[in-house]
């Protein structure tokens, strides 16, 4: 609740207009993003990486622990609709995952 | 055969095994049942001579639009955008709850099912076992598609469980594994961590 019910759309761009928010890119990738949790097990991380993205062991391994160290990890790239895909795929297996335009 | 209490064994064609008692069965179906309330029901069905297209297109099938209030719903379904990174600070919040919003409306009936479905089967493999001598002990054997089923249910029990005992990455959780036997919350925290065995083991047999 709340978030969507804010203000006027109009009334919050007026008032954020300094901030000047991004806007989304045509040409720019979006990114799937896993984000750390205490829950999910690193066992059951690394074979959710394995299964759904078809990685090697190692590399589904390291992708899981930069999700443990450094709180996140891209998992993959790709157009919008693709990472919608994954990101919806990842909640299926309850990872908790986002989606966001790659801009760095 | 000599199975360990409390872990899944690989089977030898595929699949995997473990012993229960009849208390831990009663738990695991109990703990299952209870999720699948926690999901509840899906899109109902369409009339078997509704027009298909008219189906797809028709307001009731689509799903939700505001997440839920439940926090443990919010962990089983969260937003698809904006996630507590750097990455997306400089996109309009409102933006990124539209999008959630959009996202959730056409993904979350499908993802509900899905859940629904791997805690029923859950149910179902409990209920045919045929339980034998004083403790009600019997070997669960799963196969097919039945080790996966029980990998996502376990964890999403493990994921509400979490949310219900506001299991957090700070040191103020590692206070829930050591509370007396008298704390209300010491049943609760037990099946969390038995959970997290059987599914460290389900995994281990893929």
């Amino acid at each position: 609740m709340g978030r969507v019910s804010v203000a006027p759309i109009e009334i919050e761009r007026t008032e954020s207009a300094e901030e000047t928010f991004a806007v989304p890119e045509p040409d720019v990738p979006w990114v799937t993003l896993v984000h750390n949790d205490p829950v999910n097990l690193m066992s059951y991380v690394t074979y959710v990486f394995q299964a759904y993205f078809g990685y090697s062991k190692d590399k589904a391994h390291k992708l899981m622990l930069d999700v443990h160290h450094k709180g996140r990890a891209v998992v993959s790239s790709g157009t919008r609709e693709e990472m919608e895909r994954d990101v919806q795929a990842m909640h299926g297996y309850g990872l908790w995952a986002t989606l966001s335009q790659d801009r760095f | 055969m000599g199975r360990s209490a409390g872990m899944f064994e690989a089977l030898k064609g595929g699949g995997a095994a473990i012993a229960l008692d009849g208390i831990e069965i009663s738990i695991l179906r109990s703990l299952a049942v209870q999720l699948l309330e926690l999901i509840g029901p899906g899109a109902p069905e369409p009339e078997e001579d509704a027009d298909p297209l008219a189906v797809l297109f028709a307001e009731g099938n689509q799903g939700p639009t505001e997440r839920p209030s439940d926090p443990a719903l919010i962990r089983l379904f969260p937003d698809a955008y904006g996630g507590p990174g750097p990455e997306d600070r400089k996109v309009d919040p409102a933006e990124l709850a539209a999008r959630s919003a959009e996202f959730r409306r056409f993904t979350e009936n499908d993802l509900r099912t899905r859940k629904r479905e791997d805690a029923l089967a859950v149910v179902r493999s409990l209920d045919g076992l045929a339980p034998e001598g004083d403790e009600g002990s019997a070997v669960l054997e799963l196969t097919g598609e039945l080790p996966l089923r029980w990998l996502g249910a376990l964890n999403d029990l493990r994921l509400t469980i979490a949310a219900r005992l506001d299991i957090t990455e700070d040191d103020e959780s590692a206070v829930l594994f050591r509370l007396p036997d008298d704390d209300p919350r010491k049943p609760m925290v037990m099946a969390y961590l038995w959970l997290g065995g059987l599914q460290e083991t389900l995994v281990e047999t893929l």
